[in-house]
């Protein structure tokens, strides 16, 4: 089968369409991943074991089974209940959760990376708890966390097409649209992959600047 | 009740295709990330340019586009596949351009002193690697493997988007067929962590075992 360019031109709209949907899904997946990760990290380091633990083996539950099928699960179950969300609504809290198991880690490591000596120096300088996060814990924890996020928010992105299992019109869904109408896989399958490629490798040179700017977490 | 033992069959079948998606997509994804990570360190620009250009490309893009692309494109280029040898090309591909990076850096993590022993030893390249390297950096590769291998667990979910019968379909089927969406889902979900727990655990085994024999060989 040839490469047609005059059938690229006229499919390239719509795919655009896709792309900004695909972005929007991202921005918003980031963000709720970016607090619910928050709350992960908090909820394990909490003083009430049996909590701290509950949490620790959903988050872990959430880490081993498929995006895919959670997010069959809020879009399919949700409504049962009686709570029934528009399909990108389903989609960005499914990628927020999943991904935020991820961002708790990254997160509780970056606490835990603060050497003993800060927490110790903040109870001795008499600071309260308040204070001790705000100026002494979080400003050495948080830019070694950066990448890290940054890294886990690239690998959110290249999930997204997982949407259009649950009928959001991002890009995959779109090119497959397109691609049975006019019974051509060759353009809109490459032209996605090229997409995402292109995407992705100008998000790893900003990782990298991100982690010559922050340092790397370890 | 009775009706939900045949469909619980039909998840069991897709727990199996599931399976063996996971345990071949793992061979292919373990022989390419050696190649490829191993190509990454070679001495010819040419080996290192083409291993480099693959894990880029494979990591750069979701398996989901790459799975479709090789449903759907390849077919057009005159190479047909079915929907399990794409599933298992896809999934092995792309884990292995991961597995690639793990194996890059569990090789140059060896210390440079392993190195010198093999040159004082008079080894050849091949040898050093053989006997010195890899048995000090698979156990460093180990655990990375692990968690590589349940995201490759997990990325057989997509499989069932090109209508191959693994958990994911069949819990769809079973949706359609009896209108209950909680039962299937919660089932698969549990089959899902149940195998992710059990390639961890195994994981670990392993990693006593091998690391049982390197005592006092690392500080």
């Amino acid at each position: 089968m040839e490469w047609d360019w005059a059938f690229v031109r006229e499919i390239l709209p719509t795919l655009l369409d896709g792309v900004r949907l695909t972005i929007l899904a991202t921005i918003l997946g980031s963000l709720v991943a970016a607090v619910v990760g928050l709350g992960f990290a908090l909820a394990r380091r909490s003083r009430n074991r049996i909590f701290a633990k509950g949490i620790g083996f959903f988050a872990e539950f959430i880490r081993g089974t498929p995006l895919l099928v959670q997010l069959y699960f809020l879009f399919y179950i949700l409504p049962d209940l009686g709570l029934t969300l528009p399909p990108l609504v389903a989609g960005v809290i499914g990628l927020g959760l999943h991904y935020g198991t991820y961002t708790a880690e990254v997160y509780r490591s970056g606490i835990e990376n603060v050497p003993r000596g800060q927490w110790e120096a903040a109870k001795a300088c008499n600071l309260t708890v308040v204070q001790t996060w705000r100026h002494v814990i979080l400003p050495q924890a948080i830019p070694p966390m950066i990448p890290a996020l940054a890294n886990y928010f690239i690998a959110m992105f290249k999930e997204t097409p997982l949407l259009s299992a649950i009928t959001v019109l991002e890009l995959m869904n779109q090119a497959r649209s397109v691609a049975n109408y006019n019974y051509r896989y060759l353009e809109p399958m490459t032209l996605v992959g090229v997409f995402f490629l292109v995407i992705s490798l100008i998000s790893v040179i900003g990782l990298r600047a991100l982690e010559r700017r922050f340092g790397r977490l370890r | 009740m009775d009706q939900w033992s045949g469909y619980m069959q039909l998840i069991l079948q897709g727990a199996l295709t599931t399976a063996q998606l996971t345990v071949l997509g793992c061979a292919l994804a373990l022989v390419v990330a050696f190649i490829a990570g191993l190509g990454r360190l070679s001495r010819s620009f040419l080996v290192r340019a083409a291993a480099t250009a693959y894990i880029e490309f494979f990591r750069g893009t979701s398996i989901f586009v790459q799975l479709f692309w090789a449903y759907f494109v390849l077919p057009l280029l005159g190479i047909s596949l079915t929907p399990l040898q794409a599933g298992i090309l896809a999934l092995g591909l792309n884990v292995g351009a991961y597995g690639a990076e793990v194996v890059r850096g569990a090789v140059q993590s060896v210390g440079r002193e392993q190195y010198e022993a093999c040159i004082a030893l008079n080894l050849t390249r091949w040898q050093c690697l053989r006997h010195v390297i890899l048995p000090q950096a698979f156990v460093l590769m180990l655990p990375t493997f692990g968690n590589n291998a349940i995201e490759l667990l997990k990325g057989t979910a997509v499989v069932s988007l090109i209508s191959l019968a693994d958990l994911t379909f069949q819990a769809q089927v079973v949706r359609a067929q009896t209108g209950s969406t909680m039962v299937p889902f919660l089932t698969i979900l549990v089959l899902y962590f149940v195998m992710a727990s059990v390639i961890s655990f195994g994981v670990r085994g392993l990693e006593r075992r091998l690391t049982r024999g390197l005592d006092g060989m690392r500080s």
